[in-house]
């Protein structure tokens, strides 16, 4: 077991290294000198172009520059926005909270609808349950989310004026964000109706986040389920005359989880590309709005500290899978 | 002797390969539907230069925003309406559907064939260059898709060419993985070390001996990878990042419309409900691909 978690820490610790060689690569890259982008449309002198070189590091001789660059990085330090000045550390940290808090919202979303329905639609297998349950995740796997987002406010905000357009909170509230999470914040400052602008803020964007991890989780949940309710150990409940709903629900799906935990953790990934449409569309306030804002904005320090970050949290969350997923199933840790 | 040869002679046929990939195929009804829907919008992307009522990029000045030809004040002129700067919607989604195809096809070629090559090297090269491989991919698979693709579209510039290239580099590790994995499990079987035994040299062990057997996962991630870079290449397109205006591109078009989701309905709804049908024709395939290919389900 624990040569399982070294071998699994040490290949994240090289591909830590790997993705931060690929963000300090990038600003590298772009065409042009990032000085002169940074100085904008005005120009610069000679004087103040050699001391910005200084200063950034860009006279060093490239190895230095990413040993630099690395162990800024493993301090917390990412560089300053060239366009709000403020370090991207603290950037990314005050906006996660929005992006964390929607993810959540739209996981458990996901959870709740599309585990119940794979089973649903496995129990049913061929009958008509099964088919609409199944069609409709293939509807939703197939969506385009950004279309889908438009639709709903189309519906809901425009036609029926039940949710609003965009924003985490309505514009009559104001309170201070100790946790960043609006709806414990919400709930915190006491004021009336807040909580519920909250929710209504945060429903269509969930919607949309949550609907590709919903489809995915239903029809793994689905497959799983089938592998399973044909082995003979189910055989054997039904034939002690257990009811149904114990084996479906107890010896079934309990051994069903494991593919369908896979998928959950693996759908982090999924998440964070989705967020990047959905707070676009929403404006919400969080990181994938944040990096695309700044990548119009060719605001290149955000855009480099922002990627590694977004990378070392996917890369954290699939550590703790694989970690998880080498306690509940043995049968994975002696697996080269 | 004599019994064997006539078991022999009256064992019925096995049927071809490809037959027998239609039987499985054709039992899985929606795999069967997505594929007449994906063979009449591919039809109607190629004949688009004879449909198409008027030219994708031509303005109607007189006729902005002007709604479908079954609701109030749309004309047969204008059959699916006019967009905001009152270009026929209808010949916009035809060839739209042109620019969706190539992205997708292009994707595929590009990803497939890098991520297979990458995959059968990784499979049969010494342990250090396949660890090298395989780690350039976690790499790879770290970052969110969409974001990669962005980051490499601002780096390469915004236009179709380089979101496409940068899809196929965010799509490509897939193809490496299941390619690899194949291998893996093919190599030491025994017709591979008899051809190894009987003198085949290495680029012939993995092309012609282990190549055509490793096929079937790849195909379905063919299907799958062609959803998404459809899917993805509008995303940029959305985001203004990949096609740019005017190019009837689905997603540019999207992106164009969003001002007026409030006022007119078909500029928004039917640039999405062509990605919505094309990309679920394609998956309902892949679906049947899967069911036909795999041979877990294979019930013979």
């Amino acid at each position: 077991m624990l040569r399982f978690f070294i071998s699994r820490l040490s290949t994240f610790f090289v591909t830590f290294v790997g993705v931060t060689l690929i963000s300090f690569a990038f600003i590298r890259v772009i065409p042009g000198d990032p000085i002169i982008v940074m100085a904008g449309e005005r120009g610069m002198s000679q004087e103040r172009y050699e001391e910005l070189s200084r200063q950034y590091g860009f006279d060093q001789p490239v190895l230095t520059q990413f040993w630099d660059y690395l162990t800024g990085v493993l301090q917390g330090d990412l560089g300053q926005s060239f366009v709000t000045k403020k370090p991207v550390w603290d950037e990314f940290f005050a906006l996660f909270p929005a992006t964390l808090e929607l993810s959540l919202c739209a996981i458990i979303l996901a959870i709740a609808l599309g585990i119940p329905a794979g089973v649903i639609a496995a129990v049913n297998r061929g009958k008509f349950f099964d088919r609409a349950l199944m069609s409709s995740a293939l509807v939703g796997y197939s969506m385009p989310i950004f279309w889908w987002a438009l639709l709903l406010i189309i519906v809901f905000s425009g036609n029926l004026g039940w949710t609003p357009v965009s924003g985490r909170m309505g514009l009559l509230y104001y309170f201070p964000t100790p946790t960043g999470f609006m709806l414990i914040d919400s709930l915190l400052s006491g004021q009336s109706g807040a909580f519920v602008s909250a929710v209504q803020h945060l429903i269509l964007p969930t919607i949309v986040l949550a609907t590709i991890p919903l489809a995915v989780i239903a029809r793994q949940t689905r497959s799983a389920m089938l592998e399973v309710l044909s082995e003979d150990y189910i055989r054997t409940a039904r034939a002690k005359g257990l009811k149904p709903w114990r084996i479906n629900g107890l010896h079934a799906l309990r051994n069903a989880m494991i593919p369908v935990i896979t998928v959950i953790g693996l759908s982090v990934g999924t998440l964070l590309a989705g967020a990047i449409l959905t707070e676009t569309i929403f404006s919400w306030p969080g990181i994938g709005k944040w990096m695309v804002d700044s990548i119009f904005r060719r605001d290149y320090p955000v855009v480099q500290g922002g990627l590694l970050l977004v990378a070392v949290v996917v890369m954290i969350v699939n550590l703790i899978v694989d970690m998880l997923y080498g306690l509940i199933n043995p049968r994975i840790r002696t697996r080269k | 002797m004599t019994d064997m040869t006539e078991v022999a002679i009256t064992a019925p046929k096995r049927p071809g390969r490809l037959a027998e990939f239609w039987q499985y195929f054709s039992e899985n009804r929606g795999a069967v539907i997505g594929m007449w829907t994906f063979a009449i919008l591919v039809l109607l992307a190629l004949l688009a230069d004879f449909i198409a009522p008027h030219s994708a990029t031509e303005q109607f000045r007189e006729a902005t925003l002007q709604p479908p030809v079954w609701q109030e004040g749309g004309s047969w002129t204008f059959p699916l309406g006019t967009d905001p700067l009152g270009r026929d919607m209808l010949s916009r989604l035809l060839y739209g559907a042109r620019f969706s195809f190539f992205v997708g096809m292009v994707v595929v070629v590009i990803a497939a064939t890098g991520g297979i090559l990458l995959g059968l090297v990784a499979g049969f090269a010494p342990k250090w260059l396949d660890t090298v491989i395989m780690r350039l991919m976690d790499i790879i698979l770290s970052f969110p898709s969409l974001l990669l693709a962005l980051v490499l579209v601002a780096i390469l510039g915004p236009s179709l060419l380089n979101a496409m290239i940068a899809i196929s580099i965010v799509l490509q590790p897939h193809y490496v993985r299941l390619t690899r994995a194949a291998v893996i499990n093919e190599r030491t079987r025994d017709y591979v070390v008899s051809a190894r035994v009987a003198g085949a040299k290495l680029p012939r062990l993995m092309f012609v001996t282990v190549l055509p057997n490793c096929l079937a996962p790849i195909i379905v991630q063919a299907a799958l990878s062609f959803s998404n870079a459809i899917l993805d290449v509008a995303a940029l397109g959305f985001l203004g990042m990949g096609a740019q205006p005017p190019t009837p591109e689905w997603g540019t078009m999207l992106a164009e419309a969003r001002e007026f989701i409030l006022r007119a309905w078909w500029v928004v709804t039917l640039p999405g409900l062509a990605i919505l049908i094309t990309v679920l024709s394609i998956n309902l395939m892949g679906d049947g691909l899967r069911d036909a290919l795999d041979p877990k389900l294979k019930r013979s």
